[in-house]
């Protein structure tokens, strides 16, 4: 669908678009992996490129600013650059287009700076990659830019390595390089996928901002509707390679008229519907009760306190999330509930027995009845084990059945996670993201546990399927009576799988309470920060 | 492994080095103590000597032979500390003596084997990089151990066939000071080269598709700037820790290079050593070939955070 869009927004893209691309095909290998594709962007305009892994989104994006994979091809179509065509362009002369035309914003920070140099010079290898020699003059502009994009003392990050600045920081100075020449267009590629959900919120603000002033266009690569909504002036959604839809953001959101796009809004995380949580029962025990949780750790610059006197109570058969930003101490608190470390002061009582007394046989035995559901699918599952063996594992810690039954309750298990039986035979590198996660839980049922740990069980997912693998924790909640304490640094996933909800910020319990509670009326300002940090605010009710 | 450089890292690093170096002289000391016979009985037994066994046993006292073995171990590490090195019994020469003429020799055959063999490594890393040369990559990936393991003693006599006897274009017989070195030092050089330049490929390799290399060619940069100012340094840094490790190796290809190519140096003497079992020498040698390796590992630990700033202080950014 190629809409005439500059019609409807006639005050902003009058004249040529910044960026036609018009009929675009990419083959890799000569297999062809994004159809047809057309769109525009205007000056001043924000289009993202909306869709999940493998949907062609960065692709197409590589192909725009002439980055393709060595095995990647343009097998038909334009791509016009302030009305030249640059997709007939070889070598030298696309070097000299991008970084002053088109530049990239990436997807991860934490590896998109060089470990070995400082940010200034990478900062300042830009203009001197396109022929600026002022070396003064050049510094001085940069870390008056580093200044700009939000940096404290920008002086000092100047002389400083990547390793010395946070995850959000890394991508300040890496929005700063493509900015530096003012480019006509920027591709922001994922930014904010890799970062904590209040900084992403301030880096998308902080190239709106910047767009504003310099009037430069947005290609925004993400897999979040939410988030394209927010920032999109229009949006085109991919799916298998080709478009599906592109119209403006709000009627896009408002008004779907592709039957995928319908299934993107559906799994947005703060819109996923779950069938009502049952209500509470009064007289359920707690099974899980934290009391004046510290733990320290030795660190480089002296003893670290990762968790400060955290305390709350879980009861049998429902979710407690415990939410909170990297570094919060969220995961620590759950290792501890898990028996995996041992606390500095303070009790954790499963069961009502105390756990951080346990010591041998009987901390083992209490192993398996709490088990761990990990964030990365792709490191969690060993890649030369079959998903059969994978998720036999823990029987042989514990009991070593035959193998005839241990075949039995491995079928058993991957039913429950609604796997094919066939899967038993594979190995992991033949598994989607999605269908891994499955494995690693069903892995973590095998035990018959009485309480999962799951931490940051689908942050690496994309939006459909997470939604699928909460739909599915949440039908085995109930079919089997599991408690489960769900770390997420993400809020909006919390809503419709936890019962209560633990905020976390550096260490300490901010607040505590009923999910609903939290959300409607939370208390501390860190609270009313995280939820307003979750995308979707501007053409989605929550 | 690396750390940052801090003064209580140094010391730390240099009392590492001291036992390694105690341990090298403890265990070669007892081994050569518990090995059957002893240099003085090879040499002296000898019928044709002549020598009585009362000769032999006073000759015995002379060299302390018959002292219980705590007794000459103390014994030894006091001379050692003291600089004395002992007597061969073969040559009969101060062992400091035999070491001294023949450590620059062994020093720079090693020293010009080295550079040789990195400065083969690199070419053929540049080389494997440039569009027309992918066939070495593929050579490497194919057969990444194929030039590591050629054995030193056949690759010596292989250059020897090739280029003196067949293509005449080093003399063997009375070559220059110059000339008689190419050979071992190619000899030496290959098998050095081969580990270092499939690691030096592979981190290339590993290192051109890190994201940071792709935001350098959006940048703006082309593709052999961005493997110069951004690849290169990434993917030396590991070599480094190998060129450490390789060390070992040059110590025990001379001792074949040498004997191969009849120089003279502290791998022949080592050799000799070895067939007279001439503990004395031997012991000396094994002490300055783990000292060789204590310098150069530490040499590389001080020089990775030099490289590496991640290693120059604590990890630490916050907000």
């Amino acid at each position: 669908m190629n809409k005439p869009i500059a019609a409807v927004y006639a005050g902003l893209s009058q004249d040529v678009p910044v960026l036609s691309v018009r009929g675009l095909s990419v083959a890799y290998d000569g297999r062809e992996t994004v159809h047809d594709v057309s769109f525009d962007i205007g000056r001043g305009e924000v289009v993202a490129l909306v869709g999940e892994s493998g949907s062609g989104k960065s692709t197409t994006a590589q192909a725009i600013i002439g980055l393709l994979p060595e095995n990647g091809r343009l097998t038909a179509g334009r791509i016009v650059l302030n009305g030249e065509d640059i997709s007939v362009w070889k070598g030298r002369r696309l070097d000299t287009i991008r970084g002053t035309v088109v530049s990239l914003v990436p997807q991860d920070p934490g590896s998109s700076l060089n470990p070995l140099r400082t940010i200034g010079s990478q900062l300042t290898e830009i203009w001197r990659l396109h022929g600026h020699r002022d070396t003064a003059a050049i510094r001085q502009e940069a870390v008056e830019l580093l200044g700009h994009v939000g940096l404290s003392h920008p002086e000092l990050r100047f002389g400083q390595y990547p390793h010395e600045l946070s995850g959000g920081m890394k991508q300040r100075v890496l929005i700063a390089i493509a900015l530096a020449l003012k480019p006509a267009l920027i591709i922001a590629d994922e930014p904010t996928s890799a970062l904590d959900v209040t900084v992403q919120k301030r880096i998308l603000d902080l190239i709106d901002k910047l767009r504003v002033e310099n009037g430069t266009s947005v290609l925004l690569v993400t897999h979040d509707l939410a988030v394209a909504g927010d920032r999109a002036d229009r949006i085109v959604v991919l799916k298998g390679g080709a478009i599906q839809e592109a119209d403006v953001s709000s009627r896009v959101l408002g008004y779907p008229a592709s039957a995928y796009t319908r299934q993107l809004l559906a799994d947005i995380p703060s819109r996923t519907h779950f069938a009502p949580r049952p209500a509470i029962p009064r007289a359920a025990a707690p099974i899980i009760e934290v009391r004046n949780l510290v733990q320290d750790f030795d660190a480089a610059g002296g003893p670290f306190r990762a968790v400060d006197d955290v305390s709350f109570s879980v009861l049998e058969g429902t979710t407690h999330a415990l939410v909170g930003e990297s570094g919060s101490g969220k995961t620590t608190t759950a290792r501890a509930v898990a028996g995996l470390s041992k606390p500095t002061r303070g009790q954790v009582f499963v069961n009502g027995r105390d756990i951080t007394a346990l010591r041998g046989e009987p901390l083992r035995q209490f192993r398996r009845e709490v088990q761990l559901v990990y964030q990365n699918p792709f490191a969690s599952l060993d890649p030369r084990q079959t998903v059969g063996e994978i998720i036999a594992e823990p029987l042989r810690n514990f009991g070593r059945p035959d193998r005839a039954e241990r075949h039995a309750r491995v079928l058993a298990a991957l039913e429950q996670v609604q796997l094919a039986p066939e899967l038993a035979e594979r190995r992991p590198a033949a598994l989607s993201g999605g269908q891994r996660q499955r494995v690693a839980i069903a892995r973590a049922l095998i035990l018959s546990p009485r309480l999962l740990v799951l931490d940051e069980a689908v942050s690496a997912l994309d939006v459909t399927v997470q939604a699928q693998i909460l739909r599915l924790l949440d039908g085995l909640q109930r079919d089997l009576k599991l408690t489960y304490l769900f770390v997420s640094h993400d809020l909006s996933v919390v809503r419709g799988i936890a019962d209560t909800v633990t905020v976390m910020q550096s260490g300490k319990a901010v607040e505590t309470g009923e999910v609903q509670d939290v959300f409607e009326h939370g208390r501390a300002e860190y609270t009313r920060a995280l939820i307003r940090s979750i995308p979707g605010g501007r053409y989605l009710e929550r | 492994m690396a750390t940052s450089l801090t003064l209580k890292n140094i010391v730390t690093k240099l009392g590492q080095g001291l036992f390694v170096l105690w341990a090298a002289f403890t265990i070669s000391f007892v081994l050569l103590q518990i090995m059957p016979g002893d240099a003085i009985l090879v040499r002296f037994m000898d019928g044709d000597m002549g020598l009585t066994p009362d000769a032999i046993a006073s000759i015995r006292t002379f060299y302390g032979a018959d002292e219980p073995f705590l007794v000459q171990y103390f014994q030894t590490i006091m001379a050692y500390l003291t600089g004395n090195f002992g007597n061969s019994v073969i040559s009969g020469m101060p062992v400091a003596q035999e070491i001294m003429v023949n450590l620059p020799r062994t020093a720079l055959l090693a020293g010009l084997g080295f550079t040789g063999g990195v400065t083969l490594a690199l070419i053929i890393a540049v080389l494997a990089t440039l569009p027309g040369f992918r066939w070495i990559r593929n050579l490497f990936q194919a057969a990444p151990a194929l030039l590591a393991s050629v054995p030193v003693f056949w690759l010596g006599i292989l250059l020897i066939q090739i280029f003196s006897f067949r293509l005449g274009l080093i003399s063997v017989i009375a070559p220059g000071p110059w000339e008689r070195l190419i050979l071992p030092v190619a000899t030496l050089a290959v098998p050095i080269a081969a580990p270092i330049a499939q690691i030096l490929l592979r981190n290339i390799d590993a290192f051109s598709v890190q994201p940071f290399a792709y935001v350098a060619r959006a940048k703006g940069a082309s593709q052999r700037y961005v493997l110069l100012r951004h690849v290169a340094r990434n993917a030396v840094l590991p070599v480094l820790t190998i060129a450490g490790v390789t060390f070992g190796e040059l110590l025990a290809g001379a001792v074949v290079t040498e004997t191969v190519f009849g120089l003279n140096g502290l791998g022949r003497l080592a050799e000799r050593s070895v067939r007279n079992q001439d503990a004395a020498v031997l012991q000396a040698v094994v002490l300055i070939a783990a000292f060789g390796y204590v310098v150069v590992n530490f040499i590389v630990d001080m020089l990775y955070p030099l490289i590496d700033p991640r290693l120059r202080k604590p990890q630490g950014g916050n907000a």
